[in-house]
């Protein structure tokens, strides 16, 4: 298992973690279209091209279950993770194409203790995905539960 | 056919249920989101979710494979009767999609989808933009997650 190096103390406002880079093939996009979101322009190039979206295009699920990845891969496999209650806004703002290479980063909006879990905090982050033409491909606002590191000496 | 001629806000319609396997579960998870609660039964236990349980993001995949699934066979029934199907494209996004309740390995979830409202966008003359709100309920009949999601509409 991972080391944890990041508790909710070390997420202060503003701090910015970077994501995974990713790059994104075609037939990811097949395959996870396939079993999910069959939409002919995530399924075939000639589709996508004739499709408002311009090109094999992801699956916006798809978009945000590979955001998901490079946050893992990015920093959250080394904090206290404790899972999230949801998403309260994301945005999926251009295609996300077959060849596209995703970067982007996880920045701390605001934090506060939990009163119903002793010990675990909510960090509210916002986060970007941007792709190799430095377009932003992705928006999302969501709270994670994080572990205190020092669960005792904070009381909410 | 605009899709709020066929199904007229405020209609719930159910779109379909998915059984979550634990192979189905580790699989989403080992490509998307490897954290314990989500791979490793007996790491689970010692989580706040207390069990292996589904990444939230495949519950959502798991309404959108439910919605195509019941959006391909109307299409086909309004074709066979002889109307044009209304056509859906990409979405923007979504809000407000909350995982309010783990969906832990063996539970089968029932989808569902109501349209709100539907309005005209204004970059794009003849593009409607359909705001639905989406859930999903366990057999307990326990809702686990619920948001408000947006569809393109061409005409």
């Amino acid at each position: 298992m991972t080391e944890i190096e990041y508790h909710f103390e070390d997420f202060t406002p503003d701090r910015t973690f970077p994501l995974a880079v990713k790059r994104v093939t075609a037939d990811e996009i097949v395959e996870f279209a396939t079993e999910f979101d069959p939409q002919p322009m995530h399924l075939d190039e000639a589709a996508g091209r004739a499709s408002i979206l311009g090109g094999l295009s992801a699956s916006g699920w798809h978009t945000s279950s590979m955001f998901m990845r490079m946050m893992y891969d990015g920093w959250l496999s080394r904090a206290a993770s404790e899972g999230s209650p949801g998403i309260e806004l994301m945005e999926w703002k251009k295609p996300v194409l077959a060849g596209d290479t995703l970067s982007g980063r996880s920045t701390v909006a605001s934090t506060r203790l939990l009163r119903s879990r002793p010990g675990i905090g909510l960090v509210n982050f916002l986060h970007e995905v941007t792709n190799q033409r430095g377009q932003i491909v992705m928006r999302g606002e969501n709270p994670i539960m994080i572990r205190l590191r020092n669960a005792a000496e904070v009381t909410p | 056919m605009r899709l709020i001629e066929l199904s007229p806000p405020g209609t719930r319609i159910e779109t379909g249920t998915l059984l979550f396997t634990p192979e189905d579960i580790i699989r989403f998870a080992r490509k998307f989101d490897p954290q314990p609660f989500h791979v490793d039964a007996e790491a689970a236990k010692h989580y706040v979710f207390g069990g292996l349980c589904a990444s939230g993001w495949h519950t959502c995949a798991g309404w959108m494979k439910t919605f195509m699934a019941y959006w391909t066979a109307e299409v086909a029934r309004l074709e066979a009767a002889g109307h044009v199907a209304p056509k859906l494209g990409p979405s923007a996004g979504f809000k407000s999609l909350q995982w309010r309740k783990p969906v832990y390995a063996g539970d089968s979830i029932t989808y569902s989808v109501t349209l709100i409202e539907s309005r005209p966008l204004g970059s794009r003359p003849g593009t409607f933009i359909n705001l639905t709100e989406n859930d999903g309920v366990n057999q307990h009949g326990e809702t686990v997650m619920r948001y408000e999601g947006t569809v393109l509409e061409f005409t």
